[in-house]
């Protein structure tokens, strides 16, 4: 009653709104520009986090060489030893060669250092390809070593001081001389591509790992896929409703959001020491990934299944058709698309997925490219974990460029899921 | 048991369909068949590769028991009255020299023998289940064929079976949960029994690395979770400290403000940031997260530790962001028309609307939103393992080095293991209490999202 009275007083109820209209009107925008705050930031995130892994990686597909002049002396190489002949002695006399005043062992041991320890590699290969090189003088491109690589790459300040670099003053001069010689060049980093880890970053690569990758995805795959879509069907199209399909309900949604690592350790505990399987394996990390990402494909399958109308059933049921081959021959087909969608994107998180792989051993320094399911293997994530662990200022381009091309492949797939999506799926 | 096997085993199912198939035609001269053809095949040919597919798996699943058995019978005195663990030791090598891989210190004569032995054991026994499957998978041909005829009902036969695996199939999540549990809390209890469970859950010192020993001085080790519990905690409160009014503010602007197009543009780049690998993140955090705020501390004259709490919670906290604004996104998008409508016609401003309409109605859908990001938090690993620190420090400030559960249970288990140590099987233990939180939180909000949808829909 006071009320009604003050405001009656005042002007009535439209002036009292009017009064307060601006502030609220205020609040209005207040609220508002807290809105665009929010998405702002989160869009600044993504950019400042695409930026930061691109700006350090980019200079990892291009790798520093060095010209040598290569005398394939007879002495060293001939018929006999071509499989374990001494390359890297020759490419060590090419260097004296290159810079004949460096004395004593300590200046000599730091020049053989300018180049990587996997030049000779590069020469056996030749000499084994075509041994008529045997007794030439050959001018080849040779990987520099990773501290060289890092200075012509601009990541090491020459002006720095020199104990706060890892290149001396003195390789420093020799690495200026071999750049007014034209001896030292950026080329595309092919090593990146096609080797296994290393411990020297300029000759590890993240083959060894996309191949692991792909062994653990295709045990994923061939397991999640046909037992997801399986479970799916029972639960949507023929379990009753009873208690007993509840729990499972229950379980596989919890499931779904169970911490990865707790799949890590039933894989440790299961798999490994009770199945005895082999540790390291894409065996084995392909089971730990299925169990994994088993839930994700079952509710996407099952959302794929539900989206399909009754009367397609309906339909089939009335002209005959079985319980079984009204979903295998009619809810299926068209519910295919979902569940493959469904299925890629759960693809793409166990692509991504660390923690479980670390506790089953997938975690070891392995310089092979693995051959089978058994071998002991890596995996893309993980070889960027070992890397960003490494102190060596060069791993951490190969660092970034590791996750470059991981991230290619998931927005690839990611794509394809779209893609997908956007062809297939039927809207009812 | 090798790809050939598989490929015989595949083939002669193909060439069983066929035959049954075929069969069923011919025998539909005498009578009117059941079926279509093709499940006569489809039965044919579940005749051929289930019995023989069972003998090869049960194979595969025992050869290692039973191959070692048979080779300790016949190893010397000298070996097999070792005990178990040394026994295992010897058995790898004998397993080593049999596929001809490198092997610690030179094999003497027994153990050359027993590795032949072993091999000829294996390649035997392979070469025998394989002809024996084979063989099985023949018989059931013939069988599946000879009982092929126009009365049979072979469609109910084979969808029985089609029905059967789909059943063993949706179990399998079941089995998955048991399986954690059990493999877990099997572990957690052999810790128990050397670590009192007052000391685990109410000690205050954490230090497993000095356990390694046990004549080293000082080997008891300390088993204390809270510092760890509380390290994971501050981090996960850092985060969500960030991604709760983040992701709700921009999932209010995006369903409540923003255009279509904006919309459709926007949402999707959001979405990116929960497809990124959480390695990703982990490397951000510590190479340019982690140094940037220790400069900016610095500047400002605080002490910031190099693996802070803060950088590894806000890294944490961009990961959740699109997590919370997808499912607030969802929920705030199921909050009924009607609402909005009544509350804007009576004169609220959209604001006001939103403040006192949509968010309380949807705020049951938005907690449980909320709860699944702290259960995600709190489970998440590679970002810690990679920016936070592996010392336990007991301390609720956000600029120094803490711990988390996840970190010490990769930390504890990557690299050599050994299961009869607590170090190792504090893992397990931490593991357990992982599970059992994140359980928690991931039922409670799942009931709490569950109950919302009833309501409105």
């Amino acid at each position: 009653m006071a009320e009604d009275r003050r405001l009656e007083r005042d002007g009535g109820i439209a002036a009292a709104v009017q009064r307060t209209l601006a502030r609220r009107y205020r609040a209005e925008r207040r609220f508002r520009l807290f809105g665009m705050i929010a998405v702002a930031v989160g869009l600044l995130f993504l950019a400042v986090l695409f930026t930061a892994i691109v700006s350090k990686g980019y200079t990892a597909f291009q790798q520093t060489y060095v010209l040598l002049d290569v005398y394939v002396d007879p002495d060293v190489v001939h018929v006999g030893n071509l499989d374990s002949a001494d390359y890297q002695g020759l490419i060590k006399t090419s260097l004296r060669e290159l810079f004949p005043d460096v004395k004593g062992r300590r200046d000599k041991r730091n020049l053989y250092k300018l180049v990587s320890s996997g030049a000779g590699a590069v020469l056996r290969r030749m000499v084994l390809e075509d041994t008529s090189l045997i007794g030439r003088r050959l001018r080849i491109w040779v990987p520099a070593d990773d501290d060289v690589d890092m200075v012509i790459k601009g990541h090491v300040d020459r002006t720095l001081p020199e104990s706060q670099r890892r290149l001396d003053d003195q390789s420093l001069a020799w690495v200026e001389v071999l750049e007014r010689q034209n001896r030292l060049e950026k080329k595309w980093n092919f090593t990146f591509f096609t080797a296994g880890d290393s411990r020297e970053p300029e000759l590890a690569g993240i083959w060894g790992a996309t191949v692991g990758s792909f062994y653990t995805l295709m045990i994923t795959l061939l397991l999640s896929f046909p037992l997801g879509a399986a479970a799916a069907i029972y639960l949507e199209e023929f379990a009753p409703r009873n208690r007993w399909t509840d729990v499972i309900e229950v379980n596989i949604n919890n499931l779904a959001a169970v911490p990865s690592i707790v799949f890590g350790l039933l894989g440790l505990a299961v798999f490994l020491n009770f199945f005895g399987l082999p540790r390291s394996s894409p065996l084995v990390g392909g089971l730990v990934l299925t169990l994994m990402t088993l839930p994700t494909i079952i509710i996407a399958a099952r959302a794929a299944l539900q989206s399909v109308p009754p009367s397609i059933r309906d339909a089939a049921l009335a002209v005959g058709a079985s319980k079984m081959q009204t979903v295998f021959h009619h809810v299926l087909p068209l519910a295919l698309p979902g569940m493959l969608t469904g299925t890629i994107i759960g693809m793409a998180r166990a692509l991504g997925e660390t923690a479980p792989l670390l506790m089953v051993g997938m975690v070891a320094f392995i310089v092979d490219i693995p051959r089978g399911l058994t071998d002991a293997a890596t995996v893309l994530p993980v070889q960027i974990y070992l890397w960003a662990d490494s102190p060596e200022r060069a791993f951490v381009e190969k660092t970034s460029a590791a996750i470059i091309v991981l991230l290619a492949f998931l927005i690839v797939m990611n794509a394809a899921a779209v893609f997908l999506r956007n062809r297939y799926e039927r809207r009812w | 048991m090798n790809i050939g096997f598989f490929a015989a085993l595949i083939l002669l199912t193909a060439t069983s369909y066929l035959l049954g198939r075929k069969k069923a035609v011919r025998v539909s001269a005498y009578g009117r068949l059941h079926s279509r053809p093709n499940y006569y095949g489809a039965y044919v040919a579940l005749w051929c590769l289930l019995p023989a597919a069972l003998v090869a798996v049960l194979w595969i699943a025992l050869e290692p028991w039973l191959l070692t058995h048979l080779i300790v019978r016949e190893l010397p005195e000298s070996y097999s009255g070792l005990p178990p663990d040394r026994l295992g030791l010897v058995l790898n090598d004998i397993k080593n020299l049999a596929t001809g891989a490198m092997v610690s210190g030179e094999p003497d004569e027994a153990l050359r023998a027993a590795a032949d032995h072993y091999r000829s054991l294996k390649s035997l026994g392979s070469a025998a289940v394989a002809v024996g499957c084979l063989s099985l998978a023949v018989a059931g041909l013939a069988w599946g064929v000879r009982k092929v005829q126009p009365t049979l009902r072979a469609r109910n036969q084979v969808e029985r079976v089609v029905r059967a695996i789909l059943i063993v199939s949706s179990t399998l999540a079941i089995f998955t949960t048991v399986g954690i549990v059990l493999s877990v809390l099997f572990e957690a209890v052999r810790f128990f029994r050397m670590v009192p469970p007052w000391e685990f859950f109410f000690g205050l010192k954490w230090s497993p690395q000095i356990a390694i020993r046990a004549d080293q001085v000082g080997a008891s080790g300390a088993f204390g979770m809270i510092p760890v519990f509380t390290g994971t905690l501050l981090i996960s409160a850092i985060a969500m400290g960030l991604a709760v009014p983040v992701g709700l503010f921009s999932a209010v602007y995006l369903s409540e403000y923003a255009s279509r197009p904006v919309r459709a543009v926007v949402k999707p780049l959001l979405e990116i940031l929960a497809g990124v690998p959480t390695v990703v993140y982990g490397f951000f955090a510590a190479l340019t997260v982690g140094p940037t705020i220790r400069q900016v501390g610095e500047r400002l004259g605080l002490e910031v530790a190099s693996e802070s709490a803060l950088a590894a919670g806000l890294v944490m906290g961009i990961m959740i962001i699109p997590f919370i604004s997808s499912l607030s996104d969802d929920v705030i998008n199921a909050v009924p028309q009607d609402l909005r409508d009544g509350s804007l016609a009576l004169g609220a401003t959209r604001a006001e609307t939103i403040r006192q309409v949509v968010l309380p109605a949807a705020l049951p859908g938005i907690m449980g939103g909320v709860l699944l990001g702290v259960s995600r938090a709190i489970g998440e690993t590679m970002i810690v393992v990679m920016a936070a620190g592996l010392s336990a420090n007991l301390t609720m400030n956000p600029l120094q080095a803490v711990t988390t559960v996840t970190v010490q249970i990769v930390t504890l288990l990557v690299g050599d293991q050994e299961f009869d140590s607590p170090k190792t099987l504090a893992a397990f233990a931490l593991g357990l209490v992982l599970f059992i939180v994140t359980l928690c939180l991931n039922v409670v909000a799942l009931v709490v999202v569950r109950r919302y949808r009833e309501q409105y829909e």
